[in-house]
């Protein structure tokens, strides 16, 4: 047994702060995550030492030194491997995964599909910038065709993955989004924090240095509400302040944005965000930003059962009535004793 | 003892007039590897000393009749010590013209063919690719030929069971190893006992089994008086009183991990991924839960260590293991543990290579890997099994060095001894010495340094939920003491000297020399599986006079710290192993003597001749 007694107290912002020089580039959308996840912890009733935040490589990864909790920096893309064993050995623990659109879609793209298929309980935060920033700003599985970088100076050709999809197709029982300078993303990571399995938070980062206001079309504070859907359970998917919705074309079965006058959102067809209607939420994380709003806040929310509890489960009830004497153990199977008039069995 | 059906007194290849050597081939799907199982557990019974060796094809079930795949077992026992599963079989069962054609070969002149003519069918020649059916046309005149139709004679015991056809030849291997009971004056009791218990909720399979098994049996009797069969018994070897069992390598290295986590008080994480021939590691440990053991089949090699070393910097004892394509993706991780300073075992059941190599065949030649395969300098300490006991004793000093100087450890096995089985004096765990984990759970005077050392230099392990301990670890090179990101040149000397220091510094018991004399003219200086042949093969040396020596290194690095001196005090060192020359390589670069290679990559084992040659030449 690995678990240490976490003991319940109050903690403030200061608490989970560490003494180490943040060394991300001046004006990173990195800094505004730590600072929400720094305004969040103290509010979700967690304590420093039973946090863990474990992270790959990339600019995102150096998350954990900054944090004044248990941290791991682990390498390239294998983040959940790690916060699997060690879930797996504590389940009491906090763990918050920190990756990035390479490290978490390219490179660690398999340990991040099998992680949330398994539904182990942590919360998996992909810093999504669609570049590769530490190593100076590649083109990467998000960025969008055409995007020119030193890897592809006539422009990428390949299609983006869209982290969001991936995660719901992956088998994923949380799909949230937000983004760096959001004042909403502390309620974003607090909702993925209540949820009980694999969280999954796509939190959309400029990197001002290798790919600037990349998501200013819909994050630019002037206009955002009419390019931005937070989504509300029991809420209508409404946007520009009430005026369009989000409605089900039954027919062809896919979201259409309509017109909402005086309110009536009922009579335009809006329809009521369910954050446990898994078709609906497949239908979210594929509506295409332009066209629609960007869809942001809980897409989906239906726990299930987790892995480390169903492994901590089996491994009890095969353990049940048998006694760990490996003396025994050792003399199980076929087995002779030779005495001095020869073998038997 | 009665009349031997061979001459098994070649003094050349085998002084041991009472070792006989059998090897049971056929199709894949024959169940030779069940048979040759049950026969070693016959063999146990009748008190011989044993060593076996199973040779089966990468294919689960290659098209049948086929060279290819062919599936043997072969077993050595007697009654004084057998090193070996031994050079050349006395006995050889082929079951079809492939196995003949593929084993026929390695047979001792005069020794035994007995062939079920049954399945000597013009498809099952022309599979062989032979011309003309070798049992009438001559050409297998230097052996001694029993043509059975095992086929037939099958079919006509298991008739009364009423089984379609199919199921009644699968008793094949029942009828043939009745047979070989026999042969060898075994009792059938356990056998019947046996297929009872294994075929329980189907009465009218283990009854035709076992109709089977006596009607080979009775063959053996009915034949001997006709002429040409005789029975050979051989007597039980002196063996020390106690309780024995058979046990596999991969047997040992479960069993020696759940008593090294026990001896260390650590629950025990395992994460592994499916691959030959390690796979059966995870399998046994995966129905041991009670003994606090936590088993995870990962998606991938790289997967199964970073588990294992997140359950490690949890508090559990992590352990991944696999064999050389595998081994090859965990690397990067491996770095991380030297780097963030982590316990962790890493077994690797080495297989032939490079790449895919050859699954299911045995060789040494990962011995680079383990040593020098990582990127920067990544010192880390290698134990190499010997045997499948040994393969105990391995695991738990893998455990113990790994918590002790906090550092991932590399443990050595191969193919061959994973599958093959010995003879085990159960130990008695009593006498193994615990070494107690203690995590630092406090500040310790003078404030905690997550890089701080002891006098081994070894840093504390803190597990995750330890109020006042928070630090953060990783893969950028740490801060003398603190562990902090530093990147300065000096920083970094000072580090990369202290982790070679810390594994350089590993206290391993001093080498001993297995069979021989401190010093003289001649050294074999192995690892791993060769073992036996080496063994057996000074021994007989030594026994014509010759002034040759056997020293067999389990720990790989850090090397015994008196190996250097004992190796200078022979006139010639003569390495020989299952790859081009790897330990030679390290010895002469250790030491700068002039170690000399005697090497074998055929995917089989040493043959105890093929030493005793090597010994003859570095004697000339």
């Amino acid at each position: 047994m690995n678990q240490v007694t976490p003991i319940a107290r109050a903690t403030t912002l200061k608490d989970w702060e560490t003494d180490q020089e943040v060394r991300w580039c001046p004006g990173c959308g990195d800094y505004a995550i730590l600072k929400a996840v720094q305004r969040t912890m103290p509010e979700i009733g967690t304590t420093p030492e039973n946090t863990v935040f474990v992270s790959g490589i990339g600019c995102s990864s150096r998350f954990p030194y900054y944090m004044e909790t248990y941290g791991f920096h682990t390498i390239h893309g294998r983040a959940p491997a790690f916060a699997t064993g060690l879930k797996l050995a504590n389940p009491d623990l906090d763990i918050w995964i920190v990756t990035g659109d390479g490290d978490g879609l390219s490179i660690g793209g398999n340990h991040t599909m099998h992680l949330i298929r398994r539904n182990l309980d942590c919360q998996i935060m992909l810093f999504n910038n669609e570049i590769y920033g530490l190593t100076k700003g590649q083109y990467s599985p998000t960025s969008r065709v055409g995007t020119t970088s030193p890897s592809t100076p006539y422009g990428s050709v390949d299609r983006p993955a869209q982290p969001a999809a991936f995660a719901l197709g992956a088998g994923a029982r949380f799909v949230a989004r937000g983004f760096d300078v959001s004042k909403e993303l502390p309620n974003v990571l607090k909702a993925a924090h209540a949820h009980k399995g694999a969280a999954f938070i796509e939190i959309f980062q400029n990197c001002i240095v290798y790919n600037k206001d990349v998501f200013e079309d819909f994050a630019a504070p002037k206009g955002a509400e009419d390019r931005q859907l937070w989504l509300q359970n029991g809420e209508p998917m409404l946007f520009a302040k009430g005026t369009k919705g989000i409605a089900l074309d039954a027919e062809a079965l896919h979201l259409k944005t309509v017109d909402v006058v005086d309110g009536d959102w009922q009579a335009a067809g809006v329809i009521v965000h369910d954050v446990t209607n898994r078709s609906v939420a497949h239908m979210l994380v594929e509506m295409r930003f332009g066209e629609f709003p960007m869809a942001l806040g809980v897409l989906y929310d239906d726990p299930r059962p987790t892995f480390e509890a169903d492994v901590w489960r089996q491994n009890q009830a095969a353990a049940e009535g048998k006694t760990a004497d490996l003396q025994s153990l050792l003399k199980k199977g076929q087995t002779w004793t030779v005495t001095e008039g020869g073998p038997e069995l | 003892m009665a009349t031997a059906v061979v001459d098994v007194t070649d003094k050349r290849s085998s002084p041991l007039s009472d070792a006989v050597v059998v090897r049971f081939a056929g199709d894949s799907g024959d169940g030779m590897q069940l048979t040759g199982g049950q026969f070693t557990l016959s063999s146990a019974l009748a008190g011989n000393d044993f060593a076996t060796f199973p040779d089966f094809p990468a294919e689960i079930r290659a098209p049948q009749g086929t060279l290819f795949g062919v599936s043997a077992f072969q077993i050595n026992f007697g009654s004084s010590a057998i090193d070996t599963a031994g050079d050349a079989p006395d006995v050889l069962v082929a079951m079809n013209p492939a196995a003949l054609k593929t084993n026929v070969p390695s047979l001792k002149q005069g020794g035994l063919i007995i062939a079920d003519e049954g399945e000597f069918n013009d498809r099952n020649l022309a599979k062989a690719k032979y011309a003309a059916n070798p049992l009438d046309d001559g050409s297998l005149a230097k052996w001694q030929l029993l043509k059975l139709n095992i086929s037939q004679l099958t079919m006509d015991a298991v008739k009364p069971f009423g089984l379609g056809n199919k199921e009644a030849l699968r008793c094949k291997n029942m009828w043939t190893l009745g047979l070989a009971l026999w042969m060898f004056d075994r009792d059938r009791a356990p056998l019947v006992d046996w297929l009872n218990a294994k075929f329980a909720k189907a009465p009218d399979l283990a009854a035709a089994n076992i109709a089977a098994l006596n009607a080979g049996h009775a063959y053996g009797e009915t034949a001997e008086l006709a002429g040409p069969l005789k029975q050979h018994h051989v007597d039980p070897a002196p063996v020390a009183p106690g309780l024995y069992r058979t046990l596999t390598g991969a047997e040992g290295i479960a069993l020696g991990l759940v008593a090294g986590a026990q001896l260390a008080k650590l629950p025990m994480f395992f994460g592994g991924y499916p691959i030959t021939p390690a796979s059966a590691i995870l399998h046994h440990l995966s129905r041991l839960k009670e003994y606090d053991v936590t088993t995870f089949q990962a998606e991938d090699e790289i997967a199964a260590i970073c588990s294992a070393i997140g359950a490690s910097y949890g508090g559990s004892l992590g352990v991944t293991s696999s064999s050389g394509p595998g081994i090859a993706l965990k690397g990067e991780a491996m770095g991380l543990a030297i780097m963030t300073e982590l316990p962790l075992v890493i077994v690797n059941s080495q297989r032939g290579g490079p790449s895919t190599g050859l699954p299911t065949k045995t060789e040494q030649s990962d011995l680079y890997q383990a040593v020098y395969g990582r990127n920067g300098d990544a010192p880390m300490p290698v134990i190499a099994a010997r045997s499948p006991g040994d393969a105990f004793e391995c695991a738990i000093e893998a455990v113990r060095v790994a918590v002790q100087y906090m550092t991932p450890v590399m443990l050595l096995t191969d193919g061959y001894i994973a599958n093959a089985a010995e003879p085990w004096a159960v130990p008695d765990l009593t006498t193994y010495e615990a070494f107690p984990v203690e995590f630092l759970t406090e500040v310790p005077e003078g404030g905690f340094k997550p890089y701080g050392r002891d006098e081994k230099l070894k840093r504390p392990w803190v597990k995750p939920g330890t109020p006042g301990l928070l630090h953060r670890i990783g893969g950028i090179e740490k801060e003398l003491d603190t562990g902090h990101i530093n990147y300065e040149a000096s920083n970094h000397q000072a580090m990369t000297d202290i982790r070679k220091a810390k594994i350089d510094g590993i206290k391993v018991p001093d080498q001993v020399v297995e069979l021989g004399a401190e010093g003289g003219k001649l050294a074999i200086v192995g690892w791993g599986s060769t073992f036996g042949p080496i063994h057996q093969a000074v021994r007989r040396k030594r026994a014509e006079g010759q002034d040759v020596s056997h020293i067999h290194i389990r720990h790989i690095w850090p090397l015994p710290a008196n190996l250097g001196e004992l190796l200078k005090s022979y006139d010639k060192v003569v390495v020989p192993e299952m790859n081009t020359g790897q330990l030679k390589t390290v010895l002469r670069d250790q030491y700068l003597i002039d170690a000399k290679p005697v090497n074998k990559v055929s995917g089989q084992p040493f043959t105890i001749a093929e030493i005793e040659a090597a010994i003859e030449e570095a004697l000339k």
